[in-house]
C-alpha cells in the first residue's frame, strides 16, 4: 500500500521508507505526520470497507475517521507480536463500521458482488495495486465452500453477529462458529502464496 | 462460559461478530489465554484481508484533513487522551502499598486531599468501609487493586491514572455471566478509589472503559482494564 497520493501533500513523506509497524510506533509518540502516512497507506481501503458495510458515504467517512482516531489514541497499545499494523488498523475501522451499521440498523445481506472500478483520479500505480489485491482476495473467497464464504461475508460485510447468523440461516450457533473458523483458516492458506513483486517494495526495518 | 467455549469464539471475534456481552467475556479470557492470542493474530489477519475484496472508491479529500485536524486537537500535551499510566514505577510502589493497605493508612491519604468534593469523600468512605471488612479479598494487578468485601461489595483502587479526555469519563462495569452492568463513573488521579455500584461475586469480571461524559448503558469500546474476582466464594 505504498505511494498513495489522493490529496495534495500537507507534509513531506518522511516515513515513506518505514514499515507499517514502524509508522505505528511513531504514531504512539503522537507524531501527526505518522497519522498522515498511515492514512495515505490505508485510508482508501478502509473507506472501501466502511462503504461496503454502511452503503452510505457520510457514515463510511465517519467510521474511517473514528477508526483512525482510535488508532491515534491507542497506538501505544499496539503489540507487534500479536499481528500486523495493517490488521490492527483495519480491525479498528471495521469495528467502528460494524457498530454504526448495527446502530443505524442498515444491515443488508446481498452477496459480495464484483463491482465496477470507481472512476479514479489517483496514480495508476495505486489503482493497479488495489485492483491486484482485490482480485487476489476475491479469488481466494471464491475458492471457499459456499457455506463458509456466506458466513464470512454476512459477518464481515453484513455486520451480523454469530447468533443473528445462526437464526437467519437456521443453523446452530456451533455450526456458524465452525464455518467462520474453517473459512478464515482456509482463507489464510489461500492468501499465503507469495505475492509477485513483494521484494520490490518491502520496507526497511525500523531501527531507532 | 467454559474456557473451551471461549476458545471457540476467536473466529467470530476476529470478524467483530460477537455481541457486546460475548465480546467482553472473550476479551477477559483473551487477556489470559496464550492460545487464543496467537490464534486471534492469525484469524484477524485473514479477516482484515477481506477489506481488500471491497471496491475502493476514493473518500472525499476533506476526510484526510478532518482526521488530521481532529488528531491535532487531541494532542496529549493538551489533554491526556486516554488512560495513560503516568509514572509506572511509582505506580508499582503504590500497588504494594495498596495490597497491604490498612484503614489507617487509607484514612491518612483521605485527609490529605482537601480539594475533594463531598461526593468524592462519600465515595472514598464507601471504599474505606469495604476495606475495613474482616475477610475482604484484595486482587492486586499491575496498576491497582480490586477489593471485594465479604458482603460482595467491591471497589477498585487505581494508581496514577490520567484524566479522561475532555468531555469523557471513565466508566466501571461488572460482568457476571451476562452483559456488563454499569458500576460507576470516575475520573483520574494519583490514587483513585471507585466504589462499584454492582456486587462483585466470585468469578465476576470488573472492566473499565472510557466513555462520553455522563456514561453509557453498555460499553461502547474495548475496556482498558479487565480484572476478574479470583477469590473463592
Ligand atoms: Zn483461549
Amino acid at each position: 500500500m505504498r505511494g498513495m497520493s489522493e490529496t495534495p501533500r500537507l507534509m513531506t513523506r518522511t516515513f515513506a521508507h518505514l514499515s507499517d509497524e514502524a509508522v505505528v510506533a511513531m504514531l504512539a509518540r503522537s507524531d501527526e505526520s505518522a497519522l498522515a502516512e498511515l492514512y495515505d497507506r490505508f485510508g482508501r481501503v478502509a473507506y472501501g470497507l466502511a462503504l461496503r458495510i454502511l452503503r452510505d458515504e457520510r457514515l463510511a467517512e465517519d467510521a474511517v475517521q473514528e477508526g483512525f482516531l482510535a488508532a491515534w489514541r491507542n497506538a501505544d497499545r499496539f503489540i507487534p507480536e500479536r499481528g500486523k499494523a495493517s490488521t490492527w488498523l483495519l480491525t479498528l475501522v471495521h469495528r467502528r463500521a460494524v457498530d454504526l451499521v448495527r446502530r443505524e440498523d442498515r444491515r443488508r445481506a446481498e452477496p459480495l458482488t464484483d463491482g465496477v472500478d470507481a472512476p479514479s483520479s489517483g496514480s495508476a500505480e495505486d489503482d493497479a495495486w488495489l485492483r491486484f489485491e482485490r482480485e487476489r482476495v476475491q479469488s481466494a473467497l471464491k475458492q471457499l465452500p459456499d457455506q463458509q464464504r456466506e458466513a464470512l461475508e454476512l459477518a464481515y460485510y453484513g455486520g451480523f453477529t454469530q447468533s443473528e447468523l445462526a437464526e437467519r440461516l437456521g443453523e446452530p450457533v456451533g455450526t456458524i462458529k465452525s464455518r467462520m473458523f474453517t473459512g478464515l483458516a482456509r482463507l489464510r492458506e489461500l492468501l499465503a502464496d507469495p505475492r509477485p513483486g513483494e521484494a520490490a517494495w518491502k520496507p526497511t526495518p525500523y531501527t531507532t | 462460559m467454559e474456557a473451551d467455549a471461549l476458545h471457540d469464539l476467536t473466529a467470530a471475534y476476529a470478524l467483530n461478530a460477537l455481541d457486546a456481552e460475548d465480546a467482553g467475556r472473550y476479551e477477559a479470557h483473551l487477556a489470559r489465554c496464550q492460545r487464543c492470542q496467537s490464534e486471534l493474530a492469525e484469524l484477524s489477519e485473514s479477516a482484515s484481508a477481506l477489506a481488500y475484496a471491497a471496491d475502493a472508491p476514493r473518500p472525499s479529500p476533506e476526510l484526510r484533513s478532518r482526521i488530521l485536524e481532529q488528531a491535532r486537537s487531541e494532542r496529549p500535551n493538551v489533554v491526556p487522551l486516554r488512560p495513560r499510566w503516568l509514572r509506572p514505577v511509582i505506580a508499582a510502589a503504590a500497588v504494594a502499598a495498596c495490597a497491604a493497605i490498612g484503614l489507617g493508612l487509607w484514612a491518612s491519604s483521605l485527609s490529605g486531599k482537601l480539594d475533594r468534593t463531598e461526593a468524592d469523600l462519600a465515595r472514598q468512605q464507601r471504599v474505606a468501609q469495604i476495606l475495613a471488612q474482616p475477610g475482604s479479598h484484595k486482587i492486586a494487578f499491575s496498576r491497582g487493586t480490586l477489593v471485594v468485601g465479604a458482603d460482595g461489595k467491591g471497589a477498585l483502587l487505581l494508581n496514577q491514572l490520567a484524566e479522561p479526555g475532555s468531555g469523557r469519563t471513565y466508566e466501571a462495569w461488572v460482568a457476571d455471566g451476562g452483559a456488563p452492568q454499569p458500576a460507576g463513573l470516575f475520573s483520574g488521579g494519583t490514587t483513585v478509589a471507585v466504589p462499584l455500584d454492582q456486587p462483585v461475586r466470585a468469578g465476576a469480571t470488573v472492566l473499565v472503559t472510557e466513555e462520553k461524559a455522563g456514561g453509557t448503558e453498555a460499553p461502547s469500546r474495548a475496556p482498558f482494564l479487565i480484572v476478574r474476582n479470583t477469590a473463592q466464594s
